[in-house]
């Protein structure tokens, strides 16, 4: 079996078509640089990130592919599932490979599976710009955690930008560990302390930090939203299916 | 805010969940300098109720008295319930703060009718001023317009907010006359027409003036209560593909009836809503709206109500063998998407990745199709095994009739996979 070990970032994916080709090795697993070699690893290469390679890489693929495929390209970059830089790199060489391209040909595995996934990612995403909640703090700041399966904060930075243009903003990622931070111009990622991180884990703000009228907001809120149900047509299943259960962590109403 | 806004809250928010339109699609706006909200164009649902539903809108009613008297409405006047208004001020900000923590999209604001219908519609304007003029709000607003106000408050209005809609409620003239006698359908369809004349106008305005105000961007809508009068879904269906006809018509919803008020003896006794036939209703209205199916194919004065146990497309698949199997393969779009179990987006799948060789059954079903239904219905590179014409109609449907299981959920959502 043949490794390729790289710096798991996109970048660096990108040169390791670009080492593949060069070479004419190609892999049969592409593995962080600090993950242990596999049982059978016959042959392993340490593929350096080069950005103008890299950038050689891209072009090539700009003109196979339309601005849809390669933003879910990249959208399955961001699932951070294991089976991603396999499936990338098939992705990539068969439309290197072929003179038309193949994005459109659903009837290819890797091709059904990059659309999947990057629908996942988006669905994921979508799921973020309808379920964060905002709590305003004491300074002004509107403040949501959120935790979401896949690596997606980033891609909601402009809808909430247009959104909330007129207030600070954070939205941080528990799990993850870093936020965006909007600071009335641009959005920039933010890092906590270990310590504030660790507190932050749990989505709650501590009763002082929160400003004064938000306690009574979200009460006012819950009251709200627990009045529309209609009795008659309960139906709870229906409801986690809309809204699953991992998402209520951070959901003002389910608590 | 305090505790009398909370009071307020909950017995205005009871009165208004009945109205079971909440989309807020089909308006998308960037954000204005200075003031806040954006207007997405694909409806963003900010929670599910306990009843499964979306949450997008915040829904209120600026009052809940009301002079009139309709027979399947909570508000009516011969109710002893409690009465309370909002102040358009504190409407106004409730919405703004809701929307700044992301709990909603926008608005959606109707009212008991007090005084009359153009006093009640000044009152419903000066909070969609107050939010777009004052607090520079530019989120979605959808308001209910008032039967019987005057034209001129309905085009003021249509200028503001994204969304209006009249609800016909209920389905006929003649039942209408029944269960709220004060209204008609002249005094409904009148403001129809006047959003209408309003989008019409300014779609014309604006190809000469781009800046000219938009009028109503999403359009209109309408609700139908289904099940508190005998009106069939022929008669409904008929009415919604009419009201689709109208080039600024967007939505049909229907809303099973929940009896409110059980001592009216003109109102029917249900245990329960009617929600199996709702469904069939909404799944009779999408394929009207998106498979290019007309009202009179799937319901007629033969056969004037849809069947309760299969659902629309699978029921016409059956009651017309003749047109298949269909090669998916050759067959244009239009037929494929009459197959039962393929659905718009597994038919857009279809036709663009043919071209690259002809698909086989494995590969269908990676698309999305749901071979289970499919597969007497179609042809693909291997041959059918056993068709719709081979193995009749009758025997496909008993496969398919949907009987409800004992569990309370699943009578109450019957799902159907279309196959998307
Ligand atoms: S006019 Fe509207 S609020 Fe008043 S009773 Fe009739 S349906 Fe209810």
């Amino acid at each position: 079996m043949t490794v390729f070990f790289y710096d798991k970032t996109f970048d660096g994916l990108l040169s390791c078509i670009f080492f593949a080709y060069e070479n004419r090795v190609f892999p049969d697993l592409i593995l962080e640089e600090a993950v242990q070699k596999p049982l059978f690893t016959e042959v392993s290469y340490r593929v350096t990130t080069e950005d103008e390679k890299a950038a050689r890489v891209w072009k090539a693929l700009e003109k196979k592919l339309s601005l849809t495929a390669r933003k879910a390209m990249f959208a399955v970059w961001l699932s951070e599932l294991e089976e991603t830089e396999m499936l990338l790199f098939r992705y990539m060489r068969k439309n290197i490979d072929l003179p038309q391209g193949m994005e459109m040909n659903f009837g290819d595995d890797d091709v059904l599976r990059c659309g999947e996934i990057a629908r996942k990612v988006a669905r994921d995403a979508q799921r973020l710009i309808q379920f964060i909640r905002f709590q305003e703090t004491a300074d002004g700041i509107y403040f949501a955690p959120v935790s979401p399966q896949h690596n997606t904060v980033r891609m909601v930075a402009r809808h909430f930008k247009a959104r909330f243009s007129d207030r600070p903003w954070v939205i941080y990622d528990t799990r993850r560990r870093f936020g965006i931070y909007y600071d009335l111009k641009t959005v920039s990622e933010i890092i906590f302390s270990d310590e504030e991180a660790e507190k932050l884990a749990s989505g709650k703000l501590d009763k002082e930090k929160l400003s004064e009228n938000e306690t009574v907001l979200q009460t006012l809120w819950k009251e709200y939203f627990r009045t529309m149900a209609i009795k008659e047509r309960e139906n709870l299943r229906l409801q986690r299916q809309n809204m699953p259960k991992r998402y209520w962590k951070y959901l003002t109403e389910m608590q | 805010m305090n505790e009398k806004t909370l009071e307020k809250l909950k017995i205005l928010a009871d009165a208004a969940k009945y109205d079971v339109s909440c989309a807020s699609s089909g308006a998308s706006r960037g954000n204005m300098k200075g003031g806040v909200g954006t207007a997405a164009g694909w409806g963003i649902c900010h929670s599910f109720t306990a009843d499964g539903r979306c949450m997008s809108l915040f829904k209120i009613m600026l009052t809940n008295s009301c002079i009139y008297d309709c027979a399947y409405c909570v508000n009516r006047r011969s109710n002893d319930v409690r009465r309370t208004t909002f102040t358009p001020d504190e409407l106004a900000e409730l919405t703004l703060e809701f929307y700044r923590r992301n709990y909603i999209e926008g608005l959606f604001l109707s009212s008991g009718v007090i005084r009359n219908p153009d006093y009640t519609m000044e009152q419903m304007l000066r909070v969609v001023k107050l939010l777009r003029e004052v607090h520079r709000f530019n989120g979605y607003i959808h308001m209910k317009s008032i039967p019987g106000a005057s034209r001129e408050l309905i085009a003021q209005a249509g200028t503001l907010v994204d969304r209006m809609s009249v609800n016909l409620e209920i389905p006929s003239e003649q039942n209408l006359k029944i269960l709220a006698p004060e209204k008609n359908y002249e005094s409904m369809f009148a403001p129809m027409r006047f959003i209408q004349q309003g989008m019409l106008e300014s779609a014309e305005d604006r190809k000469r003036l781009r800046s000219a105000p938009r009028f109503v961007p999403a359009g209109q809508s309408t609700q139908l209560i289904i099940g508190a009068t005998p009106d069939s879904d022929h008669q409904i269906l008929s009415l919604a593909s009419k009201l689709y006809k109208r080039p600024t018509f967007k939505r049909v919803y229907y809303s099973g009836y929940i009896p409110v008020n059980t001592s009216d003896n003109r109102l029917p006794v249900l245990s329960t809503p009617p929600l199996v036939r709702e469904n069939r209703l909404y799944q009779a209205d999408w394929l009207m709206r998106f498979y290019g199916f007309g009202a009179n194919e799937m319901v007629d004065d033969a056969q004037p109500n849809l069947d309760l146990e299969i659902d629309p497309k699978m029921a016409w698949a059956l009651r017309h063998p003749e047109y298949f199997p269909v090669d998916v393969n050759t067959a244009p779009h239009e037929m494929i998407l009459r197959v039962p179990g393929i659905g718009v987006k597994s038919a857009m799948l279809i036709v663009a990745s043919r071209k690259y060789g002809r698909l086989t059954s494995a590969q269908l079903k990676k698309m999305g199709v749901v071979m289970k239904r499919a597969q007497y219905f179609i042809v693909c590179r291997e041959l059918p095994m056993n068709t719709v014409n081979e193995l009749q109609p009758e025997y496909l449907r008993s496969i398919f009739v949907e009987k409800p299981k004992r569990k309370k959920d699943d009578l109450l959502q019957l799902k159907i996979d279309w196959g998307e």
